[in-house]
């Protein structure tokens, strides 16, 4: 069995895998923004693994990094959220393969 | 516990009811915060918590709200655009880290004693060594917030 | 023979951990820690109960249940028999799993929060380095709770409860956590046992706690006002008063799902109010030097009961605010004055290392007048800035 590090980061990707799918095949809007949060996420949990397991860990860089992109994921849903409030008001619909205004 | 936020992530992306998906994140959301207890890192677990299930996933839920997509009956008479080819490219993606990682050299060395991370070091680093993207984080917070507010207000009446 | 008493509990537990077997301890360990708690608080809301209503019938100039037992003591025990024996309606339409969940959550999420509170000298059930900082998640995460109960009840009414009462709640979240940071930046600290122990030192016999300083006046008081709104109490009791709109998000639950949820609610009030005493009234500490004899823990209930007791008077004397006056009243007045409180906290702890040839009395005069000036002028000026200007009002008896 592999060892805690690499168990960690088997758990990571296959959350990122988990919303890469859901961001592209869902059609509501907010679900594929919820897969970009939980790919964010599992960045976030592959981060901390390695400065838990890595070398350097007085550093704490692992955990800078992690503040700080929480903090940018939580901007970031706040403002595609509004977004998507924005567009549902003008186009009365949330399903992106209905906002094709620009196509073509 | 890595099993209990991977099948809620899956259930959160693969439910029909989209306030489930919700409460499935939050759920996935307390998992993962749970795992970086489990790495020691107490404070991103927290701030996690806070941050996420505190703030992010209320949002999720008033922007469901707004948007009115639970009275939505979910239309079973279209596929999923693309399901095939959304799941291939995930899994393919995930075929290709996992073979990245467990052929990497990086799993032999294994720090066996916990680093600490007391919570006044990472204060002091805050301070120190990373003030500048502390100050450049409030300025990107303070411009969403006001962004998200311009852009989510009712457009003034404009008298015809 | 004070030691005694003051570590009685700890000694306690201590002994009987020590007299289990060696697989056994940590299980033991835990559960005395959590069993107290999860017996005495739920005993204090009973307690509370009553003292509410015979505390709001006395002010209203009546008296509170009477009838049953000796001056109504029994009544909590008849309320409880009422709220199990009631049935359990869940309508039709209702989403079963999600109603079900609902008051766990909030019951789990309250009772989480009590784990990092110092209850005496070495009496924190769990004393982590950031212990502040899961205290305030975890009190976020019981917004999920109300949103939770509020929708899968498919009832209009109680969706648009839900929504204001989250929304009132997100809102005093900000001046909440604010005002307690002073707190840390001048200790130095996230964990709160350390928070209590700053507090307890004594200096010229008048202990140190930080309700006694400009900032920690202020705080203790924007705190304050900021966990009367997180607990939904009058005056901002509109997610679960009487006349609003039905019940708010509490509609469609009766019997015990009400019963857990006035539970959580009552037990999130102790929450705030223990962490209100610990980061402003001193904690387990004494006020003076010489009433350091009582046992820590009884300070802290007393101190505790102090402050249920302010909530229940307030609850009898000010009206309700509005849903729109109260979030003005959030962002408008409380965020400023918040953060103002953070400069006049700074100040204060810098004014300490002003040379100033002077009596030790007149400078402390001097810090105090400098910091209250911070703090009060901009108050009076948001005060009268954001005050709506209407007419007095004028009544037209019927001669």
């Amino acid at each position: 069995m592999t060892s805690p590090l690499g168990h960690y980061l088997v758990v990571s990707a296959a959350l990122f895998a988990i919303g890469l799918a859901g961001a592209l095949i869902r059609r509501n809007a907010i679900l594929v923004l919820i897969g970009i949060e939980l790919m964010l996420n599992a960045a976030n949990l592959n981060f901390i693994a390695f400065w838990r397991y890595g070398k350097n860990a007085e550093a704490l860089s692992g955990i800078m990094f992690v503040v700080f992109s929480i903090a940018v994921a939580a901007a970031e849903a706040a403002v595609g959220l509004a977004l998507i409030i924005a567009i549902y008001r003008h186009y009365k619909t949330t399903r992106v393969d209905e906002l094709t205004n620009l196509k073509g | 516990m890595a099993g209990v936020t991977i099948g809620s992530a899956i259930a959160a992306m693969s439910l029909r009811n989209i306030v489930h998906c919700a409460l499935l994140l939050t759920i996935t959301f307390s998992g993962l915060a749970v795992l970086y207890l489990q790495l020691n890192a107490q404070f991103v677990a927290f701030a996690q918590i806070l941050v996420y299930v505190g703030a992010v996933a209320i949002l999720i839920v008033f922007a469901i709200l707004l948007t009115r997509g639970s009275e939505r009956t979910p239309d079973a008479s279209q596929k999923k655009r693309g399901l095939g080819w959304g799941l291939l490219v995930a899994l393919g993606t995930f075929g290709v880290i996992c073979k990245a990682i467990l052929s990497s050299r990086l799993l032999s060395p294994n720090a066996e004693t916990a680093p600490s991370a007391p919570v006044k070091l990472i204060g002091r680093q805050l301070m120190e060594n990373y003030v500048l993207p502390l100050e450049i984080v409030a300025l990107l917070l303070t411009a969403a917030l006001v962004g998200a507010a311009v852009i989510a207000l009712q457009e003034r009446r404009r008298p015809e | 023979m004070i030691e005694v008493v003051d570590q009685l509990w700890v000694n306690l537990k201590r002994m009987i951990v020590d007299h289990t077997p060696d697989q056994f301890r940590p299980l033991t360990s835990i559960l005395l820690s959590i069993v107290p708690i999860v017996a005495v608080f739920p005993g204090l809301f009973a307690l509370t109960t009553l003292l509410e209503r015979k505390g709001l019938g006395r002010i209203q100039n009546r008296y509170g249940p009477n009838r049953v037992g000796w001056f109504g003591i029994l009544q909590p025990l008849a309320d409880g028999i009422k709220m199990l024996t009631k049935e359990d309606i869940v309508p039709r339409a209702a989403d079963s799993v999600v109603h079900f969940l609902a008051p766990l959550v909030l019951l789990v999420a309250v009772l989480l929060s009590f784990s990092v509170l110092p209850y005496g000298r070495n009496m924190v059930p769990i004393d982590l380095d950031a212990g502040l900082l899961f205290f305030f998640a975890v009190g976020a995460s019981t917004e999920l709770a109300v949103f939770m109960a509020g929708w899968s009840s498919r009832n209009k009414y109680s969706l648009l409860g839900a929504m204001r009462a989250i929304a009132q709640m997100i809102s005093y979240e900000v001046p909440l956590v604010l005002s307690a940071i002073p707190v840390v930046m001048l200790t130095g600290t996230l964990s709160v046992a350390t928070i209590v122990s700053a507090q307890a030192q004594f200096s010229h016999g008048f202990a140190n706690w930080n309700f006694f300083t400009p900032w920690g006046f202020a705080g203790g008081i924007l705190f304050l006002i900021a966990a009367t709104a997180e607990s939904n109490r009058t005056p901002f009791d509109i997610p679960e008063a009487e006349s609003e709109i039905i019940a708010g998000y509490l509609t469609e639950y009766s019997g015990f799902k009400y019963a857990l949820f006035f539970l959580g609610e009552y037990l999130g009030l102790f929450a705030l109010s223990a962490l209100g005493v610990t980061l402003f009234l001193g904690g387990w500490s004494a006020p003076f030097q010489f009433l350091d004899w009582f046992p820590s823990w009884g300070w802290f209930f007393l101190k505790l009961l102090g402050l249920i007791f302010l909530f229940i008077w307030l609850r009898g004397t000010l009206p309700r605010l509005r849903a729109d006056q109260l979030l003005r009243f959030s962002w408008k007045f409380m965020l400023p004055l918040c953060l103002i409180n953070l400069v006049t906290a700074a100040v204060w702890h810098y004014s300490a290392q002003w040379a100033l040839s002077a009596p030790f009395w007149i400078r402390l005069s001097i810090r105090l007048l400098v910091c209250l000036s911070i703090i009060i002028i901009p108050y009076l000026l948001l005060g009268t800035k954001l005050n709506p200007h209407v007419n007095k009002r004028t009544y037209r008896y019927a001669a």
